[in-house]
């Protein structure tokens, strides 16, 4: 039998995930609050109304051009996912389909790179894009980005590539198809979903990368995240201006996952519910 | 035709040897069932003469051709699988169509086919459908029609309905037999069900531990079981089995009567027996009885047969029916 609610503890539940949901997302909600903001309203204090102002967002583009970091944010992002999509797709693949007794240890060991903590190899990967000139350069952080979140991305696509259950394969074996045709007719279509979900996530993961991103790029390789450090520190706390920088900077990337919620929310539960 | 001969096949996973050495010919048109408890290794025989498993000894013929070494799609037979096993992403139509695809038919032929597939296994009305929107039933039935489109010469059939529920088992099972009957192609059915080996089978494989107990109609089996574990394993309710004094007066080591040849008496017989649970089942009434100096046996009934638990009854088997097996569990 299924558990009874009442209406009220249902009711309860309710406002008690609004309001966990709304303290997730206040911060976001102040910055764009505080973006329409002037700079006396900004540190004037809490305020919830703001002036409706476009005075900040004038300013950030006039003295900056926003368009230059968020092209290196697309390129960043879109680049270092399908260039992780490319290594990831067959090394899941036959991690998924022809595994060996080392395949958990390698997953593991992989997993295990994400648990150090980036600031540990901070100087050696520094100085090797130094020395091999790779300092604010897209393509070296591309290839950076890349490699920080190959781990996830494989782990995806291994968990995705599991559920397709082998006896489709074995199927279509039987009904004649080649190993290309059971790639093309059987096993693309049926990963299409999970590769998707892959794709989204490790997105929205480049694009708000923000160690790596601030510490090896100066103005030319920039993206979004640096684009808001710029305005943080050199020139003091301008509070609006740098809202309206930071609500440029997560715009694109809100919109985005706002459109692929569905397929987000597979993707983040990591294949878990079937 | 579907002539399948094996020679001599073994099969090794690492150390762990699942079929030591299994001799076999299916005739053409036979349907043929491998039965066994779980871990018999009679899917590995199924999947080993699919081609979905490497032999690690001997040979398989295929009507004549040694298909030992050859891909799966070569050997010209299809199976259904116990999950289904269907393409998620098709519709029913493009599920069945698939093989015929990968043949390279050409789309006159391969609608052709699909739509009598479909009027066969009455599919018509859901062949726009994606195999997640129907049925066990329903998919099971796309699974077979996935299999007769390319008119192979066997079907192979892997635990087929033991995802259904029992009432669809029981039609599905006829189907299957009518099917059989129409097309008149070998087929080889995996099953852990001694009902559906006995009711669908012209010839029974009866698998223990990966070796071969015995082979045979199953009738013949039934009648003539050449060992213990197929004289306990076929028929339900399970043979009764009988050590000690009961079977020494026949010169055996163990004797076995069938349930269904004990005669029941409330006044005389050969041994006498406590009831215990009496199993109603309308038709008959299954006795489970304690016999004094014998043990717990199995008693089938008349359906209207009146007794209650605790009462005394007199069993007494029929002489023609008792089996004998001596001490190395092989008949006499």
């Amino acid at each position: 039998m299924a558990r009874t609610v009442s209406d009220s503890t249902k009711l309860g539940w309710t406002i008690a995930a609004w309001i966990v949901a709304l303290l997730i997302f206040f911060p976001i909600l102040y910055t764009i609050i505080t973006s329409f903001k002037s700079e006396t309203e900004a540190i004037a204090g809490f305020n919830l109304v703001p002036s409706g102002t476009l005075e900040s967002y004038a300013e950030v583009q006039s003295q900056y051009n926003y368009f230059k970091p968020f092209m290196n944010s697309v390129i960043l992002s879109v680049g270092s996912t399908i260039l992780a999509l490319i290594v990831a797709i067959p090394a899941a693949w036959s991690m998924a389909f022809s595994p060996t007794n080392r395949t958990k240890d390698i997953l593991m060991w992989m997993l295990s790179t994400k648990m150090m903590p980036a600031v540990a190899v901070l100087v050696p990967m520094y100085l090797i894009f130094r020395d091999w000139n790779l300092l604010d350069n897209r393509g070296g952080l591309t290839v950076m980005l890349m490699l920080i979140n190959l781990p996830i991305v494989v782990w995806m696509l291994y968990t995705y590539f599991r559920e397709i259950p082998g006896e489709i394969l074995e199927a279509a074996r039987m009904d004649g198809a080649s190993l290309w045709g059971e790639i093309v007719y059987v096993l693309t279509p049926m990963a299409v979903p999970g590769i998707a979900s892959t794709l989204l996530l490790n997105i929205i993961l480049a694009w708000n990368e923000a160690f790596w991103t601030i510490r090896l790029t100066t103005t030319n390789a920039a993206p979004l995240t640096a684009f808001i450090v710029s305005f943080s520190s050199p020139q003091g706390l301008f509070w609006a201006k740098l809202s309206a920088a930071s609500t440029l900077a997560i715009a694109p990337i809100l919109v985005l996952g706002w459109f692929s919620q569905k397929q987000l929310v597979r993707g983040l539960t990591f294949g878990a519910v079937k | 035709m579907g002539n399948i001969t094996l020679k001599q096949v073994s099969k090794s996973f690492g150390a762990t040897t699942i079929i030591p050495n299994i001799d076999l010919n299916i005739e053409d048109g036979e349907f043929v069932v491998f039965v066994g408890p779980s871990g018999c290794g009679k899917s590995t025989l199924l999947r080993l003469i699919a081609g979905l498993e490497d032999v690690s000894g001997g040979s398989i013929n295929i009507d004549g051709r040694d298909v030992t070494n050859e891909a799966p799609a070569k050997r010209k037979l299809a199976m259904v699988f116990q999950s289904y096993a269907l393409y998620p992403h098709m519709t029913v139509a493009k599920n069945i169509a698939f093989p015929l695809k990968m043949a390279g038919e050409s789309q006159e032929v391969i609608d052709r086919k699909v739509t009598e597939a479909a009027r066969v296994l009455n599919l018509t009305n859901y062949l726009e459908r994606r195999p997640g929107q129907l049925s066990g039933g329903q998919r099971q039935r796309v699974a077979i029609g996935r299999a007769i489109v390319r008119q192979p010469s066997a079907f192979l059939f892997d635990e087929p309905l033991s995802n259904l529920d029992a009432a669809l088992r029981g039609t599905m099972r006829l189907e299957i037999s009518e099917l059989h009957h129409q097309l008149k192609t070998t087929m080889i059915y995996v099953t852990h069900d001694q009902i559906e080996a006995m009711t669908m089978a012209d010839k029974i494989v009866v698998l223990n531990a990966g070796n071969v107990e015995q082979v045979g109609s199953p009738m013949e089996l039934y009648r003539k079981p050449q060992n213990l574990f197929v004289a306990g394993f076929i028929g339900s309710p399970k043979m009764n089995l009988i050590e000690g004094e009961a079977a020494a007066k026949h010169g055996a080591r163990t004797i076995g009567i069938r349930p269904e040849h004990l005669k029941i008496s409330t006044s005389e017989g050969t041994w006498k027996a406590k009831v215990g649970v009496a199993e109603h089942l309308g038709s008959d009434t299954f006795l489970h009885v304690q016999a004094d100096g014998i043990g717990p046996l199995t008693v089938r009934a008349d359906g209207e047969l009146a007794v209650q638990h605790g009462d005394t009854i007199y069993l007494t088997p029929n002489p023609s029916k008792v089996h004998r097996f001596g001490a190395d569990g092989k008949a006499l």
